[in-house]
């Protein structure tokens, strides 16, 4: 069915940059949580955390 | 709300969105937010012996995630008459930047993200607190509140006053008379320092369809309310010293704020036309926010200091 296919949403090279920002801004805040979830674990839990048999 | 189209092509408001990170956090209402993250440390560091510094700070993070999340969902809801006020009309849901589907998503997600959050991290009393501040902003206060009655920011800013309550909570597990303390600071100058706003704004308000108490009762009214609340305010303001959970320096700062507040809301009564009384206005605006700013700024300080030395008491020990 080539020539028929929807092409879809063809973005402004604007659209594109702001898309591009938000998804950085978005990885960053995941990775920044994941941070922030490591970080109280370890407060919670202390540094025993670290002494088990492996 | 719909992400994907018939075809399975993202449709085509969501994929062509200009919006950039800058919009999303505009939706947050940083200046509010700033606000709530200071009163929320003063609240934090009531707590008798401290807390966890990885624990406070994610708490923090949390509640300030809270409350911005109750402001994208203030936006939301509020956009039609944003896009009307001069003071709203470049926020991003009325300038076209974001859609309205697409901050209601922001804000709900953000609001269950921190409350879970807070849960987790903390305890879920501090967690159902903040629940309930988002739920007393946007429901009681934004949907019902707001474009009902002149008495809106004064019992809507109790959203505003449970940042210290939350956060003391979440460093205790407790709700305490000091945090009560700090909350009715802030709950009772919201009044005085909205109204003095609205008294310069009321034009704005009026073209919205807002009952502020300069619209309904008349500026006369508001001018002799700002200065009640004035009146309660300073007395409150000194409660910390007087209840012995804030130094003798704390006592004198309140009571010479207080006393300057007092006699701005007594210019605001007394000067009442033209542009003096315009400006008696923005001044007791502006000083209000110093006022709040110093009393809890002090309070942070003599904390961070007392907790300070606790710490190298027992590290000396």
């Amino acid at each position: 069915m080539a020539g028929t296919e929807d092409p879809g949403v063809e973005l402004t090279p604007q659209q594109l940059k702001s898309r591009r920002q938000r998804n950085i801004a978005i990885g960053l805040s995941v990775a920044c949580f994941a941070v922030l979830i490591f970080l109280v674990t370890i407060a919670k839990l202390g540094p025993g955390v670290l002494n088990r048999p492996l | 709300m719909s992400f994907v189209g018939e075809s399975g092509t993202i449709s085509k408001a969501t994929a062509g969105s200009e919006a950039n990170p800058g919009d999303y956090i505009a939706l947050l209402k940083p200046r509010v937010m700033s606000l709530v993250i200071f009163t929320a440390i003063a609240g934090l560091l009531l707590a008798p012996h401290g807390v966890n510094p990885v624990i406070g700070f994610a708490s923090l993070l949390a509640i300030a995630v809270g409350a911005g999340a109750s402001g994208a969902l203030n936006m939301w809801y509020d956009a039609d008459i944003d896009a009307i006020m001069s003071r709203t009309r470049k926020r991003p849901i009325p300038s076209g930047r974001v859609t309205g589907d697409e901050a209601l998503a922001f804000g709900l997600t953000l609001s269950f993200l921190a409350v879970f959050t807070l849960g987790s991290v903390a305890n879920w009393l501090a967690a159902a607190l903040l629940a309930f501040t988002i739920f007393f902003y946007v429901v009681i206060y934004t949907m019902w509140l707001k474009r009902s009655t002149p008495q809106n920011i004064v019992i809507g800013g109790a959203a505003g006053a449970f940042p210290p309550i939350v956060a003391y909570a979440a460093a205790t597990g407790d709700i305490s008379l000091s945090s009560i303390v700090l909350f009715s600071i802030i709950f009772i100058w919201t009044p005085p320092h909205f109204w003095a706003l609205a008294l310069v704004k009321s034009a704005d308000y009026a073209k919205a369809g807002i009952p502020m108490m300069p619209n309904v009762k008349g500026a006369a009214h508001t001018r002799l309310e700002i200065l009640l609340y004035s009146l309660v305010l300073a007395p409150v303001g000194v409660l910390p010293w007087f209840l012995g959970f804030a130094s003798m320096v704390y006592g004198g700062l309140a009571i010479a704020l207080g006393a300057a507040l007092l006699f701005l809301a007594a210019r605001v009564y007394i000067v009442r036309t033209g542009d003096a009384a315009d400006r008696c206005a923005k001044s007791l605006f502006g000083f209000s926010i110093l006022y709040l700013f110093l009393l809890f700024a002090e309070i942070v300080i003599e904390r961070s200091l007392s907790l300070g030395f606790e710490l190298a008491a027992r590290l000396g020990a």
